[in-house]
């Protein structure tokens, strides 16, 4: 299906993931702070949909949205947030800190600018119908290996969040 | 109006990518810091499936590896944030200085 309207929902969807990003890191309340993080999270998962990734739209979904932003918000729920909101916010390196981070930000457009033209032209057709298919031939053929290994790396950290999290071993 | 190209995308990832960073670097709260995390490697995801458009599938793969990574690093972020915060009851980076002298 041909898409429409690209440059409105392009411009409503990346608008709507910046402007939670600033909210995320602006707020006091940590609270306020990961449901804005939420609202990033959706308005990104719309745009992979705009680029034919309808399987990443949906990981991103349940696994960002639903999975790790409630591990957040009950982590939040157990430390004190009362006390934390009457403290500074920022500390004392701000300034430099933004300065720094808006060099990389020029640095990055600059790059993508002058780098633009070694795009290649044309974009590869590819089917949303049988786009997890596709992924799955991919993932369980050519990356075999490195999804064993993902495995691996979860299963360490299930068992470092426990020993980590736990009172007394 | 123009139409979206790619680099479109890659300018929307870099203002993610340069908030997140803007966090870690001012923020006190080290559960902000942990977001500011997640916001750094979804621009870097958005950035893969972007070019995942020019250069066919591998890159809706690697995000979906970086997804995981971030799963990981969140879970194992959170349980050392509950240990520290039974330690010394503060979850403010700079009062975590137990290894400075």
């Amino acid at each position: 299906m041909q898409p429409v309207a690209t440059t409105f929902f392009f411009y409503l969807l990346s608008g709507a993931a910046i402007l939670g990003g600033v909210l995320v890191i602006t707020r006091k309340n940590p609270v306020h702070s990961a449901l804005a993080l939420i609202m990033t999270l959706l308005a990104q998962a719309g745009l992979y949909l705009m680029l034919y990734a309808p399987f990443v739209a949906g990981v991103q979904i349940i696994l960002y949205a639903g999975g790790i932003m409630v591990l957040f918000l009950f982590v939040i729920m157990l430390v004190n947030i009362e006390k934390v909101q009457k403290q500074e916010q920022f500390n004392k390196q701000w300034l430099v800190g933004i300065v720094a981070a808006a060099a990389l930000g020029v640095l990055f457009v600059l790059v993508y600018m002058k780098g633009e033209s070694l795009f290649p032209k044309h974009v590869v057709r590819l089917a949303e119908e049988s786009n997890t298919q596709e992924i799955a031939v991919l993932l369980y053929g050519q990356y075999m290996f490195a999804f064993e290994i993902a495995s691996l790396l979860l299963l360490v950290a299930i068992i470092g969040a426990v020993v980590m999290a736990k009172k007394r071993i | 109006m123009a139409p979206i190209t790619t680099l479109h995308y890659l300018v929307a990832a870099a203002a993610l990518f340069v908030l997140g960073v803007i966090g870690v670097l001012t923020r006190r709260n080290v559960v902000i810091i942990l977001m500011s995390i997640e916001l750094i490697l979804n621009a870097v995801n958005l950035n893969l499936v972007a070019f995942s458009r020019l250069y066919g599938l591998h890159g809706q793969i690697f995000s979906i590896f970086v997804i995981t990574d971030a799963a990981a690093e969140a879970a194992v972020g959170l349980g050392i944030l509950i240990a520290f915060f039974r330690n010394k009851e503060t979850v403010n980076v700079d009062e975590v200085d137990l290894l400075k002298w």
